[in-house]
């Protein structure tokens, strides 16, 4: 019997709506809801329960971050970087360090690469931990997001390890880094990772084979690649869609072109693979780590930079492949110490313009899940 | 004056065992179903790897009472464009609903409000069906539109398993003949079987929709936190939200006690007839003295004094039941031997009550919740063939048995497979069917066209 979605009936329903002539009914989604992840507001134009229409409403977290940054020193502003997508601050610090490094044109030296690719990996896992057990939770399983939580916490516990923090850490300088690794960082990953493959497939088998899971999730918010690619949509979303395109293998960073990793890519491009297609990258995050912490070069951890910078003048854009998708910085110097204008390409700010395409057509019930797994976080959506 | 008072008298002689569990109910079932609250968290906190409430008592002991004062001294608050009248009322109906059914429950052979009612289940069926009108009013007159999807899908959703779970008991009132709730449970003494075993279909049918009609998950779409807020009861706070609250826990007890009445054999202990299992009977002594030396062994290691006093209370009331327990039992003394049905009776009962509602709770922390849609398909397309296909079988099955002579094990394993195929078959059929159906909606279905173009 096939309980699993299946748009036609659903379409049945809404001819018989426009037979009846019903009326539209508005709600507001937020910004205060329990799944819409912060603060976005979504205004949903229903039909019964069917969206016909939906428009989001965003800017409640807005703090300029953009603007700040004309403001700062260049070192100054990295912290507020932290605080966009405030679930994977080490991504967004290597982005801005390595943007930066390259207007100054430096490069940080190869132990600092690596320790930075160890990082962002396991930051990574962290954000598609947070994204796994909220997603379950916007489907009704409560119980992976406590798993998935637990998991983070030893992923947090290296950070905090490493620089003292665990949420925005600003873990990486401009140059390098600041910090050298603590004694046992490799031992700790080493025995995150050996566990963490077990762990992974518990949260498997709760949802991947559970025929409710597949339900909800299977044609749910479809989107295809050249809807993808129209939108500008990166990331998991993107590769969901069955297009092969990440940065680590399409411009290497860092020190990604040293290890062997696959890009899982899906197929329909509905939840269901962009579900599988994130948890193949966990899988891959944690290879690309055991790789890693086999051979950290010695040496030292930053390059020359100097106290004061003061980059050409000049512009370069930089952009790096963050847990949520292609997050670029693009830095314009006008030879000062501050930065003349920083522009951010936010991930989740450009997979959120898919929304209303994936809504449409779908029941408020949907709308959650398709909420849930375009993964935005609103810190990054407002800057 | 004091010919009324007589009559009063004259009532409460009579009725007195009935009005005590009448009050009992009233008054312990809030209490209950704010225990079960604490126990579900306890079980959810085991299955996802943390402690749960620790703080309020020993192992959170008294949360129940705690937030039960809280909710009490909040605000009462009603929304301005809310119904004021029937915004009042709804969660009023739905827990009188909850509690009445309750009455024709027997917790055991004892202790129950309606004796001898000879509709029983029909009547509790009857009654705790209109606990639903409470949450659709309470929806509509919150006049939120939260409030009003929940109430509607509740609407939607309580009809249709309602209808399930009917049918599935009516495969068990035909094994038992009777809608006595006493007569029941002593014909599956005479029967030596429990009704689960003789009509399984019909009990995991009313399993599935039980869990359905008290809107829990996977099926608890009408109040889903993460789609509708708090579906229906998202503009109700305090003690009147906490009223909703205790009815769906009470409504939880009386599905449980249905199903444990009509399918596990409500108080009897697992094989009442056979006598050299009577060892089965130390089981409550033996359970309460366990869990008294447990809180003996725990009061020596509560952080606070009145923790520790707490936790010696716990054990001293445990271990005085356990006596009580000991001393109406099989091997006790034998002036006391006529509180022995009352009270094991109640305790099996309650035993398989709590199994069940366990069943509830792995269930909510295991399972993702189903969509509108598919939830609909599940009820109508699956499970209601199913009841009726087995209601059908298990009448079969009684005409083989009781016209040809037929064993009645043999006739049972027979029709529970004939219904499992004829259902195979219908679901196969539904499935060519809605194929079928999808392939010409799709050949000109404009509106496909036009949601596609968005």
């Amino acid at each position: 019997m096939n309980i699993l979605a299946d748009t036609v009936h659903e379409n049945a329903a809404q001819k018989i709506g426009t037979l009846f002539g019903a009326d539209e009914l508005v709600i507001n989604m937020g910004p205060q809801h329990p799944s819409t992840h912060g603060v976005l507001r979504v205004k949903l134009k229903l039909d019964g329960e069917r969206v016909v229409g939906s428009e989001c409403v965003i800017g409640y977290l807005h703090r300029g971050v953009e603007k700040i940054a004309e403001n700062r020193t260049y070192q100054q502003f990295a912290p507020y970087v932290d605080r966009m997508d405030y679930v994977s601050a080490v991504s967004n610090g290597l982005g801005y360090c390595e943007a930066v490094e390259k207007l100054l044109v430096v490069e940080a030296p190869p132990r600092a690469r690596v320790i930075r690719t160890i990082l962002t990996e396991l930051q990574r896992i962290a954000s598609h931990l947070l994204w796994l057990g909220t997603h379950a939770l916007d489907i009704g399983a409560l119980t992976p997001l406590f798993y998935c939580m637990r998991e983070r916490e030893e992923i947090l516990k290296i950070f905090e390890k490493y620089c003292g923090a665990r949420l925005t850490t600003h873990a990486f300088r401009i140059g390098g880094l600041q910090y050298e690794a603590y004694d046992t960082l490799e031992k700790d990953v080493e025995r995150f990772c050996e566990d963490f493959e077990g762990r992974i497939q518990e949260y498997s088998d709760l949802l991947t084979g559970s025929s409710i899971w597949i339900g909800r999730t299977r044609n749910v918010g479809l989107l295809n690649s050249a809807d993808c690619i129209a939108l500008g949509a990166s990331g998991p979303v993107l590769r969901a869609s069955g297009v092969k395109w990440d940065l680590r293998k399409a411009l290497p960073y860092a020190a990604y072109d040293q290890y062997k990793f696959e890009i899982p890519v899906g197929t329909r491009g509905d939840t269901y693979d962009r579900y599988m297609v994130r948890l193949e990258e966990m899988r891959q995050s944690r290879l690309i780590c055991l790789q890693a912490i086999e051979n950290i070069p010695a040496g030292p951890i930053t390059a020359r930079v100097g106290k004061v910078l003061k980059p050409p003048v000049g512009e370069v854009y930089h952009a790096i492949e963050g847990p949520k998708g292609i997050l670029g910085y693009y830095i314009v110097s006008d030879g000062s110490t501050q930065p003349y204008r920083i522009r951010i390409r936010p991930p989740s700010f450009i997979n959120l313009q898919a929304l209303d395409k994936m809504i449409r057509g779908h029941l408020v019930t949907d709308v959650v899940a398709i909420i849930g797994t375009l993964d935005i976080v609103l810190g990054e959506v407002d800057r | 004056m004091s010919a009324t008072l007589h009559s009063i008298l004259t009532f409460v002689q009579t009725w007195w065992v009935e009005l005590l569990c009448a009050v009992l109910i009233v008054l312990v079932v809030p209490l209950i179903a704010g225990y079960i609250v604490l126990v579900e968290r306890k079980v959810m906190a085991d299955m996802q790897a943390r402690l749960g409430p620790m703080r309020v008592g020993p192992h959170g002991l008294l949360q129940p009472i705690a937030d039960a004062l809280k909710l009490l001294i909040k605000e009462d608050l009603i929304p301005d464009a809310a119904d004021q009248f029937i915004f009042w009322l709804a969660p009023v109906l739905s827990m009188t609903a909850a509690l009445t059914s309750m009455g024709a429950v027997a917790f055991g052979p004892w202790f129950q409000v309606a004796r001898d009612i000879n509709i029983g289940l029909l009547f509790v069926v009857g009654v705790s069906a209109l606990g639903p009108f409470g949450i659709v009013l309470g929806g509509w007159a919150s006049n939120n539109h939260y409030s009003i999807i929940g109430a509607l899908r509740s609407t939607a959703q309580l009809i249709s398993y309602e209808t399930t779970a009917g049918f599935a008991l009516v495969s068990g009132f035909l094994l038992a003949g009777t809608l006595n709730v006493r007569s029941i449970v002593e014909t599956q003494r005479a029967d030596h079987a429990w009704y689960i075993f003789l009509a399984p279909v019909g009990f995991f049918t009313y399993l599935i929709a039980s869990i359905a009609e008290t809107n829990r998950a996977p099926f608890d779409l009408p109040e889903a936190e993460s789609e509708l807020v708090a579906g229906y009861m998202t503009e109700y706070s305090g003690f009147r939200w906490s009223l909703y609250f205790l009815a769906e826990y009470a409504n939880m007890i009386v599905v449980a006690s249905v199903g444990t009445t009509l399918f596990l054999g409500g108080w009897l202990r697992p094989f009442p007839n056979v006598h050299w299992l009577g060892w089965l009977d130390a089981a409550p002594t033996l359970l309460l003295v366990a869990v008294a030396a447990y809180c003996v062994f725990r009061a020596g290691k509560q952080p606070a004094r009145v923790q520790s006093l707490l936790m010696w209370a716990v054990a001293f009331a445990c271990f005085v039941v356990a006596i009580i327990f000991a001393l109406t039992g099989p091997f006790g003394h034998p002036r006391l031997r006529f509180m022995h049905d009352g009270l094991y009776g109640a305790f099996w009962f309650l035993l398989k009550v709590s199994a069940y509602i366990y069943l509830f709770m792995w269930l909510r922390f295991t399972l993702p919740r189903f969509r509108f849609d598919q939830l609909m398909r599940l009820g109508w397309h699956i499970l209601i063939p199913l009841a009726l296909v087995n209601v059908v079988g298990v009448g079969v099955a009684l005409a083989l048995t009781s016209e040809f002579g037929l064993n009645r094990w043999l006739a049972m394993v027979f029709t529970t497979l004939a219904t499992l195929g004829i259902a195979m078959l219908l679901l196969r059929w539904n499935d060519k069917y809605s194929a079928a159906a999808s392939a010409a909606l799709l050949a000109d279905s404009p509106i496909v066209e036009d949601s596609r173009a968005g």
